[in-house]
C-alpha cells in the first residue's frame, strides 16, 4: 500500500533560510569591506573567521585597517542588521494583525510618534534616564505607542472590525495631527531644528558600539516575541470570529503583538530617524517569493529585512561619497522598482 | 459525546431584542436544525453557542457553564463553521485544515506528530489528499464547504454549528454536503445545530427542528410538527404547500393564482 503524503506544518524550507543567511553573509561582507578604505572581500572573510572561536587565521588586515572594520563599520553593519530586521518584522506583523497589505508603522502614525516623541526629548533637554535606556528611544517608544493606539481606536469608533481603508485614514489622520504638534514645537525650539531634522531624516548613526548595544535589548525582545506569534497571525487572518471559536483570544493577542511591533519600530526609529519603505515592501517581497503563511514571512522579513538595509546604507554611505544620501531615498529609490518586477512575475498583489 | 442546554437566553442589540429568552435542550448526538424567517436570530443563538456575542442567561455545555469556559477549552467542545468564512489568500489546505487544531495546541506551540496526523486523516476522509497544497482560494464551492468540513473535524470537538451549510452550493452539493455531515455525526458521534434556509433540507436532514421567530423560540419537535401550512404561512409570510414525500417532508412555494 502506498505510505500516504504528509502533511507539512509550515512552509518554510530550508533552503530560503539558506538563502536568507547568504543574503545576510553577502551583505555584511560587502558593508565591512566597501568605503572610503576598500579592503578586499575575502580579507573581510578572513578576518571574521579569525574572530570565530577557535579558529586562528591570519587576514592581514593592519591595525588601522583592523580598526576600520571593527570600530567603524562593524557597528553601522550591525545596526543596519538590527534596525531593517525591526522595521520589517513590525511591518509584516501590523499587516498581519490589521488584516491589511498597506499597513505599514509609518501609515499608522507610529514613525510620526515617535518623532513627536523624540522631538519633545530633544527640545525639552529631558533627562529621563531607565536602567539601560536612554531619553530619546524611550521618548520615541512612547510617542510610538500613543500614535499606533490612537490610530487603532479611532479607526475602530463605531464598528469592531476596521476595514483597511478606515485603519489607513486614521492613521494617516492620527499622523497629520502629531507632524501639526511636532512642527508647532519645533517653530518654538528653532535652537533644535537641526538636531531634530537630522535624527528624523533617516540615517545609520554610529560612534563606535554604543547605539548597537542600546537597541539590542529592544530588538531582541521584540523580534523574539513576534516571531513567537508567527502561527497566531496565520489563525488571525481568518477572521476575528473564526480565530475566536478556535480559542484565540484575538483582542489580547491583537494587542500583544501592537504592542512589540510599535517596541521594534520605536527602537529603529531612535536610533535610524526614518526609513520607509522597508517594513512595507520586504514583508510583500517574501511573501511573494516564498508564500503567504506568517511562518515564513515573519523569519524571512526578519532576514532579508536586515540584509536590504545594509545593503542600502552601503550605497548611502559610498553612492555620493565623502557625503551621505539619506538612507530612506536609498531604500525608495532601489526598492520600489524591484517591488514592481517582483510583482510583475508574480502577477498578483497578495 | 456533549449535549448543550439553553436557559433563558436572551441576546439585545442597542436596546432591540434580536434572541428573546430562548430555552432549548440539545442532546448528545442530536441534530437540530434551526429554521426561520430572515432576522429571526438564527445567526445570533449559533454565534451565543460558540461563545462569539455577549448574552443573558445561561448556556450549559456537557454539564459545564459556557459562560465562565476559557476560550481554549470552549474551542475544544463547539467547533464553528461559519456561513461566509474569510479565507486568506495563498493558505493552503493543509495549512488551512491544520488551523483547526489551535485549540490543542500549547500557547504559542507549534503543531506536533498528533496535530498533523489529525489533519491528514480529516483531510483524507474528506477525500481533499489530491489538494491538499493547493490554495484554498482556487477550489470550487463545493470543494470549499469540504475543507471547512475538514477543518471541522480536524478541531476535533463533539459538538459542531453549522451555519448556514449549504447556502452558496447547488443542489447535488447541497445534498453532498449534509450527507457528509451525517455520516460524520455517526461516525464521530456529534451534535449537530445547523440555521438553515431552506425548509426541505431542514425537514429531511437532522433529528428535530427549531424554528424562531423575532428572537423567541416558536416551536420545536419534528419536521412535521413544526413545518405545517398555517405556521409558515404566518411566520414567513408565504404560500407554501407541505408535502408528504415518504417519511419526509417537501416545502414548496406557491405562486399566488391568477396573477
Amino acid at each position: 500500500m502506498l505510505e500516504p503524503p504528509a502533511i507539512r506544518a509550515a512552509g518554510l524550507r530550508p533552503s530560503w533560510i539558506a538563502g536568507g543567511g547568504v543574503a545576510l553573509l553577502v551583505a555584511g561582507v560587502a558593508g565591512l569591506s566597501m568605503g572610503a578604505v576598500p579592503i578586499a572581500a575575502p580579507r573581510i572573510l578572513l578576518e571574521l573567521l579569525d574572530h570565530v572561536p577557535g579558529i586562528d587565521v591570519r587576514s592581514g588586515l593592519s591595525p588601522r585597517e583592523a580598526d576600520i572594520v571593527w570600530e567603524l563599520r562593524a557597528p553601522r553593519v550591525a545596526l543596519g542588521f538590527l534596525v531593517g530586521a525591526m522595521l520589517a518584522v513590525a511591518g509584516a506583523s501590523f499587516q498581519g494583525v490589521f488584516r491589511n497589505p498597506l499597513a505599514d508603522p509609518y501609515l499608522l502614525g507610529a514613525a510620526a510618534g515617535a518623532g513627536l516623541g523624540a522631538t519633545i526629548a530633544i527640545g525639552g533637554h529631558l533627562d529621563w534616564e531607565v536602567g539601560p535606556f536612554d531619553t530619546i528611544p524611550l521618548a520615541a517608544f512612547v510617542g510610538t505607542l500613543v500614535a499606533v493606539f490612537l490610530a487603532y481606536a479611532v479607526s475602530t469608533v463605531g464598528g469592531r472590525d476596521p476595514s483597511p481603508a478606515v485603519l489607513l485614514l486614521a492613521g494617516v489622520a492620527v499622523m497629520t495631527f502629531l507632524t501639526a504638534v511636532q512642527t508647532f514645537l519645533l517653530q518654538r525650539q528653532a535652537d533644535t531644528i537641526r538636531e531634530v531634522y537630522t535624527f528624523i531624516l533617516g540615517r545609520l548613526l554610529t560612534a563606535g558600539w554604543g547605539e548597537v548595544v542600546l537597541v539590542l535589548p529592544y530588538a531582541g525582545l521584540s523580534i523574539t516575541v513576534l516571531l513567537l506569534h508567527r502561527r497566531r497571525l496565520d489563525v488571525l487572518a481568518v477572521g476575528d470570529d473564526e480565530a475566536t471559536s478556535l480559542g484565540v483570544d484575538v483582542t489580547r493577542t491583537r494587542l500583544v503583538i501592537v504592542v512589540f511591533a510599535s517596541l521594534a519600530t520605536a527602537a529603529a526609529v531612535s536610533v535610524s530617524g526614518l526609513i520607509g519603505f522597508v517594513g512595507l515592501v520586504v514583508p510583500h517581497i517574501v511573501r511573494l517569493l516564498a508564500g503567504s503563511s506568517f511562518r515564513v514571512v515573519l523569519p524571512l522579513s526578519v532576514l532579508f529585512g536586515a540584509a536590504f538595509l545594509v545593503l542600502a546604507d552601503l550605497v548611502a554611505r559610498t553612492a555620493l561619497s565623502p557625503s551621505e544620501i539619506p538612507i530612506g531615498v536609498v531604500t525608495a529609490f532601489f526598492g520600489a522598482p524591484f517591488f514592481v518586477l517582483v510583482l510583475r512575475a508574480r502577477g498578483r498583489l497578495v | 459525546m456533549a449535549g448543550i442546554s439553553i436557559a433563558g437566553v436572551s441576546v439585545a442589540f442597542d436596546g432591540r431584542r434580536v434572541v428573546d429568552d430562548v430555552t432549548l435542550d440539545v442532546g448528545a448526538g442530536e441534530w437540530l436544525n434551526i429554521v426561520g424567517p430572515n432576522g429571526a436570530g438564527k445567526t445570533t443563538l449559533l454565534r451565543v453557542l460558540a461563545g462569539l456575542t455577549a448574552f443573558d442567561g445561561t448556556v450549559t455545555i456537557d454539564g459545564r457553564d459556557a459562560g465562565t469556559m476559557r476560550r481554549r477549552d470552549l474551542a475544544r467542545l463547539v467547533a464553528l463553521v461559519p456561513q461566509i468564512p474569510q479565507i486568506p489568500p495563498g493558505m493552503s489546505v493543509a495549512h488551512y485544515v491544520l488551523l483547526g487544531r489551535t485549540p490543542h495546541l500549547r500557547p504559542l506551540g507549534a503543531e506536533g506528530r498528533s496535530d498533523l496526523e489529525a489533519a491528514r486523516v480529516a483531510l483524507e476522509r474528506l477525500d481533499l489528499l489530491d489538494v491538499a497544497e493547493r490554495p484554498v482560494t482556487t477550489l470550487s464551492g463545493g470543494e470549499r464547504q469540504r475543507v471547512l468540513v475538514a477543518r471541522l473535524l480536524a478541531q476535533d470537538a463533539p459538538i459542531a454549528l453549522l451555519d448556514e451549510p449549504t447556502t452558496a452550493l447547488d443542489v447535488g452539493h447541497q445534498q453532498q454536503v449534509l450527507d457528509l455531515v451525517d455520516e460524520l455525526r455517526h461516525d464521530h458521534r456529534l451534535t449537530v445545530i445547523a440555521t438553515m434556509h431552506d425548509l426541505t433540507l431542514a425537514a429531511q436532514y437532522g433529528d428535530r427542528v427549531a424554528l424562531l421567530d423575532a428572537g423567541r423560540l416558536a416551536a420545536t419537535g419534528t419536521a412535521a410538527a413544526v413545518l405545517t401550512e398555517d405556521g409558515l404561512a404566518t411566520l414567513y409570510g408565504a404560500r407554501v404547500r407541505v408535502l408528504r414525500d415518504g417519511d419526509s417532508l417537501v416545502v414548496v412555494p406557491v405562486r399566488r393564482s391568477g396573477s
